[in-house]
């Protein structure tokens, strides 16, 4: 998925120039090249009950580079969520994935558009990596009815159903149960796809996470269960709401695997593995470790319960896109410069995306009170003096 | 597939109501017009119907009844099959299963065991475990799961065991089932049903014996409906199955027995209609499930002391049918509303508020609604009989709003 979008990339103008500007004696069409390469992951994983994948992950240029871009250009689109937040263009709760980049990222390299991922409300990043535009979100952010839920939803209500993308939940773990439910649509209508169910360390102590572990593996259902362990539940430190905080290992007799989030390559190892795992043997929970720079949203400083070091820290040593960007420059992908050029020609997509959704009108007085029901079986019959008494079935 | 839609009178109600004539294919009027003659000359065979179904019971009127006891019907003229509630229930599910791969059922021990009250019996060896699921005892988990099925296109029919333990559930289905079809921007459709029986049963205990319509009926984008007799069980659980929105049936416990005959025609009841059980001109009762028999007993009463009520079980509670109870009651000017709910928040207060706004000029009495106590239902049986509305309350209630 990610090499076929590369090489259309590869035809667009914005990319054009920046290899033209490249002196002949530097190699490459740096933006089509596929052939497989085979880098090592940064930390081996732990496993639970079963094998660990090998940390030897196939990947090529293309795709790194891809990477890179996608990364940048979620981090970008948080950012200017914070800006407009603050401006007091997106209301509410604004909850930013910056950080955790790797995630949405890794995980859409290992999987196709069939397999369904379902998540809580950090769901702004998942919803650009299924394939989301970058002007529908912003304009969802801001109400507008560009949006991708026609601005009913707001931040925590994404959802792109062709892309199987199931949102965008509010409520804290009770997403999981309907992941399961589609691991159990998948299952029942024999599609060889596979559901990813994300939910966070503060999720992870929710009964329904147990109800619905004991349920996919009684039946075999090809869920994944991804826990993204950004070490705070909102204010709440892991070690202050966990007495296992081993979250990959509470699933008892469900395989497990910790990895590490940060790294991009390792999520896609740890994505193929466990899709691989899934289809054959059922349910398994895959923890991710990761860390948020901003706070839970909007309205948390982020700094009440940890320290300034320790997110700089942590933003100077694993920063998923410093990551990808030594990667690329070590295997010689690309030079300094035409990072950075790429990381301005994605800043202005993500103002012009900006500014495209700023123009667009709110919805109307009357979408109100569309989409409450559906129409049904040809029956209209509401209120006290509205009502056909006409029946067609189906 | 061709099927019949059988109007619950709505229709009738437009035009006067000495007319024999029907306008669109009613069931229900004209076998209850010939027979209110028979009635009104004060006999109280109890093997009569009142509109389309007949579960009087055999005991004395004036007696406390406080369940509903099944009878044998009439025949009536129509062609059809005699069949208890729950085996309609059962028929309507395995009818809509067979015509769409897509139905499936879940739910605790409605596979191998057949169902609690029997009502997905024999499904499971046909249909096999897949489409009827026996799942863990996790309500919250299998309701959302079941939610999360229907939003790739699958219909689930989830059965609560009892109403009461679809509290559990809550979340899922207020925030997922209700919302996720508005918040989606229309891109999801939650196909689902949620069944189950509810309501007091015979000394069942307070929290085997609650009325959860109540609770659900603020939800926005669920629809409600509660069935009462065979005929329109099956017809609201097969409406139910095909709607595109989410539908909560409720069932009620001690109505599983009752028997009827219903066509053998395929049929589907109109899930926003009200049913007109017993036409009439002195006042309007609106009820629904269990009430509607200790109704339909009290209206005997009544009738005998020559008031004329009409009765309207309103079926659907969420829309309410304010057309069908509109007409009544600009034809009566009177209305009392029997339910089983709570007093505090219940169904009734909703209809009576929805009634005082819309129809405000044209009531002659207020609105009087009888309800359950607002207390939770006692084991002991007397104190169980006095929590929920009696036949004798109900005459007393009429004659005080017909003076």
């Amino acid at each position: 998925m990610a090499l076929s979008r590369l090489s259309l990339r590869s035809n667009n103008p914005f990319l054009k120039p920046t290899a033209t500007s490249l002196p002949p004696s530097t190699r490459r069409h740096v933006s089509t090249d596929t052939t497989p390469i085979t880098i090592e992951t940064a930390a081996p994983f732990t496993s639970h009950q079963c094998d660990a994948p090998s940390r030897s992950v196939s990947t090529s240029s293309a795709e790194i580079l891809s990477f890179f871009r996608d990364m940048a250009r979620m981090r970008r689109m948080e950012i200017a969520a914070d800006s407009l937040y603050k401006a007091k263009m997106i209301r509410g709760f604004c909850h930013l994935y910056d950080g955790q980049e790797a995630l949405a990222v890794g995980m859409e390299a290992a999987i196709t558009r069939r397999d369904a991922i379902i998540t809580s409300y950090r769901d702004h990043c998942t919803f650009l990596g299924r394939g989301g535009e970058l002007v529908d979100a912003f304009s969802e952010l801001m109400g507008r009815k560009r949006g991708c839920s026609d601005g009913k939803g707001g931040s925590m209500h994404f959802y792109k159903k062709d892309a199987s993308f199931y949102g965008g939940h509010g409520i804290v773990g009770a997403q999981i149960p309907l992941g399961c439910g589609l691991a159990f649509a998948q299952k029942y209508s024999k599609e060889e796809n596979v559901t990813f169910v994300l939910y966070g360390d503060g999720a992870a102590n929710q009964g329904q996470l147990f109800e619905a572990l004991n349920i996919a593996a009684l039946w075999d259902l090809p869920a994944i269960l991804v826990c993204e362990n950004n070490h705070y539940g909102m204010g709440t430190a892991t070690w202050r709401s966990a007495k296992s905080p081993a979250y990959f290992k509470r699933g008892d007799y469900v395989p497990g695997l910790k990895v590490d989030g940060m790294d991009v390559l390792a999520v896609k190892q740890a994505c193929k593995f466990a899709k691989e795992h899934a289809l054959k043997n059922g349910p398994i929970i895959l923890e991710m470790d990761t860390y948020r720079y901003h706070g839970h949203s909007m309205s948390d400083p982020g700094s009440t319960y940890r320290t300034r070091d320790e997110v700089s820290g942590v933003r100077q040593v694993r920063d998923p896109i410093e990551r990808v960007r030594k990667l690329l420059l070590s295997h010689d992908i690309a030079t300094e410069k035409e990072l950075k050029d790429m990381e301005k020609e994605v800043r202005k997509e993500v103002d012009d995306a900006v500014a495209q959704a700023k123009e667009c009108p709110t919805p109307e007085a009357s979408e109100l009170f569309t989409n409450m029901y559906v129409k049904d079986c040809g029956v209209e019959s509401f209120g006290a003096d509205r009502k056909e008494l006409k029946v067609t079935l189906p | 597939m061709s099927a019949i839609i059988h109007g619950a009178g709505a229709a009738t109600a437009l035009t006067t109501f000495n007319s024999k004539k029907l306008v669109a294919p009613c069931r229900t009027n004209l076998p209850a017009r010939s027979k209110r003659c028979i009635v009104v000359a004060g006999s109280d065979d109890a093997s009569k119907s009142f509109g389309s179904s007949s579960v009087l019971s055999v005991r004395r009127p004036q007696k406390l009844i406080a369940n509903a006891v099944a009878t044998k019907t009439d025949t009536s003229a129509t062609t059809g099959h005699e069949l208890l509630l729950f085996e309609a229930l059962q028929e309507g599910l395995e009818e809509e299963m067979d015509r769409d791969p897509h139905v499936c059922v879940m739910g605790e021990d409605v596979g191998h065991y057949g169902g609690s009250y029997k009502v997905t019996k024999g499904l499971a060896d046909k249909f096999g475990d897949l489409r009827v699921l026996d799942t863990p005892i996790c309500e919250n988990a299998f309701t959302g799961m079941g939610i999360g099925a229907a939003m790739t296109g699958l219909r689930p029919v989830i059965e609560g065991m009892n109403m009461g333990f679809l509290l559990l559930a809550f979340n899922q289905i207020s925030n997922n089932c209700g919302m996720l079809h508005y918040t989606s921007g229309g891109q999801f459709t939650i196909p689902v049903v949620i069944r189950g029986p509810g309501g007091v049963g015979r000394q069942l205990g307070a929290e085997h014996s609650q009325r959860l319509e109540s609770y659900f009926q603020s939800i926005p984008g669920i629809q409600m409906v509660a069935c009462s007799t065979p005929y329109n069980a099956k017809g609201l659980m097969k409406a139910a199955i095909r709607s595109e929105n989410p539908v909560i049936l409720f069932e009620h416990v001690l109505l599983y027995n009752l028997k009827e005959k219903i066509p053998d025609d395929d049929y589907i009841c109109n899930l926003e209609e009200a049913e007109m059980v017993r036409p009439g001109e002195h006042i309007t009762i609106l009820t629904y499930s269990r009430m509607r028999y200790h109704v339909m007993q009290a209206a005997k009463t009544l009738v005998n002391k020559g008031y004329d009520p009409e009765v309207i079980d309103i079926r659907s509670l969420k829309p309410f049918d304010l057309y069908t109870i509109g007409n009544s009651v600009k034809k009566t000017h009177r209305v009392l509303i029997v339910e089983e709910c709570m007093r505090t928040g219940g169904i009734g207060a909703s209809l009576t508020a929805a009634i005082n706004e819309n129809f405000h000029d044209y009531l002659d009495a207020p609105v009087m609604c009888l309800s359950s106590q607002d207390v939770p239902t006692p084991y002991a049986g007397t104190l169980e009989e006095w929590t929920v509305v009696q036949p004798a309350q109900i005459v007393t209630a009429v004659e005080q709003l017909c003076q």
